[in-house]
């Protein structure tokens, strides 16, 4: 490998509904506070990552090229990638590469989303995820693969209801503490379980809104990075790994590829012992049980005992191990690439100290971030240290 | 640096913003139509489907029989050998009771909610499932573990495609009266 890289700077807009912006001015307002936070400007950036979800949001095809300059990707080296809803944690894998090479020095990466474009919502979008032949006849929407996964889990494990929803509960109020937040609220475990019943088991309380906003980080090899800032945190291990696209086929109750993503990270960080040291994770959790789910598929809970750390308080903020400690999707808001971007934002800020009152306690030295997309079966996991 | 510190960016709009013109917006639809080709291995499987049969591909080096059919085996990275019959019965792994029809609209109050589940079906290999759909059952009555046989369109009506199949229905009669067909 060429050269350890850290991150030296982040920015991100407000996680919004519909956004007067338009998501190239979005991925701008958040690649410039990015540069800002680190005193950087874009004649020192060697190199441009873009990330972003579906073109079928936007209605724009291309839209790699479309949200090019808002970016700052002219006259640069510059790429989008895209791995469905994994893709914000694999934009900073990908910016990584760049950088970790030693080809570039400074990478700067941006994810913007802008959902509402699809007006009045994303559903026809989403349908289009499910295989055209085979599938899209029976006419379904994308909650079900969702509430079918949910339920495998409930069933394999006999986990309730009402331990799944606990997840809403501490997210949205952890969101509370986010100046980006969506829907950062104060509920209760009834409110989920009484909100609107969309697909049993998923209420309206189970899942994550759709979203507008952008989030962008810096990237910088060793040296760089240590002339530039005291606080760098390091990108120490990467992974990701695609299961089947047979999604029907898979066993719903665990998320395999995100095992096998984060064993690849975690042997490139060495570590041995995930429970013991990543001390703070941000798991993608679109959905309430995601979270959990994925948890387990970070082996940060033995099979189907997530829900019972998350009763016994494990994962709040105060906790032996926070999970989500930024409110996540559910509280921050989804827009789909800034989301896993924003995770990893959190875990950043959170290893310098600098998360505000969102910070959890115990002087964090390492975590992770995660993301999941494509039809269910790519995870994306990113660890950090902060030394 | 604090995220609390920063000037963040992105302006929030209500739906009246758009409405009453307090910003402008343009509307669009684009017109776009596709004829997707079926493919060789998913070709037979619909054919088959117009016959009122379900039918697989075996791979013979991990003897999978895979549905659906595909013509090279992703694991053993090699060509599929033989097409397999598999009968119109399975179990239900997953099930939802769903009140949203695609498109985000909802299910009037009293129409039967869509009951989407993944069937592994008898015949094809362990974890070979499909997505469907269940009818003339009560919501009520649908369990994991359930054994359901596929209802066939009429042979005049069907047309290859895999709404040739309308949904399963449990293989034993449910004890609940209230059972409902789908939609």
């Amino acid at each position: 490998m060429g050269q350890r890289v850290a991150i030296i700077g982040a920015g991100m807009t407000k996680f919004v509904r519909r956004a007067q912006e338009t998501g190239k001015e979005l991925a701008w307002q958040a690649a410039k506070a990015a540069l800002d936070s680190c005193g950087l400007t874009l004649k020192d950036i060697d190199c441009v990552s873009l990330g972003t979800a579906p073109d079928a949001f936007d209605g724009v095809h291309m839209k790699g090229e479309y949200l090019s300059d808002g970016s700052g990707g002219w006259r640069k080296p510059y790429i989008r990638h895209f791995v469905g809803g994994g893709t914000g944690v694999f934009a900073p894998i990908h910016g990584w590469f760049h950088v970790a090479s030693g080809v570039f020095d400074t990478c700067l990466v941006v994810c913007s989303e802008k959902m509402s474009s699809c007006h009045p919502h994303p559903q026809g979008a989403f349908k289009t995820i499910f295989d055209h032949t085979t599938e899209q006849p029976l006419d379904p929407t994308l909650i079900w693969i969702f509430a079918l996964e949910y339920n495998r889990y409930m069933q394999t494990y006999g986990i309730s209801k009402r331990d799944i929803a606990l997840v809403s509960v501490k997210n949205k109020k952890n969101a509370m503490d986010h100046p980006a937040a969506q829907l950062p609220m104060e509920i209760t475990v009834d409110d989920v379980l009484n909100s609107e019943l969309l697909a049993w088991p998923v209420n309206r309380l189970d899942i994550s809104p759709a979203s507008d906003g952008a989030a962008a980080i810096v990237l910088a090899g060793e040296r760089t990075a240590r002339r530039l800032t005291d606080k760098p945190v390091w990108i120490e291990g990467v992974g990701w790994n695609l299961d089947t696209a047979y999604w029907a086929t898979r066993d719903l109750s665990y998320p395999r590829y995100v095992e096998k993503a984060a064993r690849m990270a975690y042997e490139m960080a060495g570590i041995k012992e995930p429970k013991k040291e990543i001390e703070i994770a941000e798991p993608y959790d679109p959905f309430t049980y995601k979270e959990l789910h994925h948890m387990e598929g970070l082996l940060l809970a033995d099979r189907g005992e997530a829900p019972q750390l998350l009763v016994d308080g494990v994962t709040q903020r105060d906790g032996d191990r926070p999970m989500c400690p930024s409110g996540g999707a559910l509280g921050v808001g989804n827009p789909i690439s800034a989301t896993g971007l924003m995770k990893v934002i959190e875990i950043f800020l959170q290893l310098r100290g600098e998360a505000g009152k969102r910070q959890v306690p115990g002087n964090p030295t390492c975590g992770l971030a995660q993301a999941w997309g494509d039809l269910m079966q790519v995870g994306t996991v990113i660890v950090l240290k902060n030394r | 640096m604090e995220l609390e510190k920063l000037k963040m960016g992105a302006t929030p709009l209500k739906e009246t913003d758009v409405k009453e013109g307090k910003v402008l917006s343009l509307a669009m639809t684009p017109d776009l139509s596709y004829a997707w080709d079926n493919g060789v291995a998913i070709g037979r499987y619909l054919e088959e489907l117009k016959n009122g049969r379900i039918i697989a591909r075996k791979c013979n080096k991990c003897n999978r029989i895979m549905l659906p059919p595909r013509m090279f085996c992703e694991l053993c990275w090699r060509a599929t050998d033989e097409w397999v019959y598999c009968k119109d019965t399975g179990t239900v792994n997953t099930f939802s009771i769903c009140y949203v029809n695609w498109d985000a609209s909802r299910i009037p109050p009293g129409q039967p909610p869509h009951i989407p589940a993944v069937i592994h079906v008898d015949g094809a290999s362990h974890f070979m499932g499909i997505l469907h759909v269940l009818g003339e059952v009560d919501p009520d009555d649908v369990k994991i573990g359930m054994k359901v046989k596929a209802v066939w369109k009429k042979p005049e009506e069907r047309e290859g495609s895999i709404t040739d199949i309308m949904y399963w229905k449990p293989l034993r009669p449910a004890k609940s009266k209230k059972a409902t067909g789908r939609r």
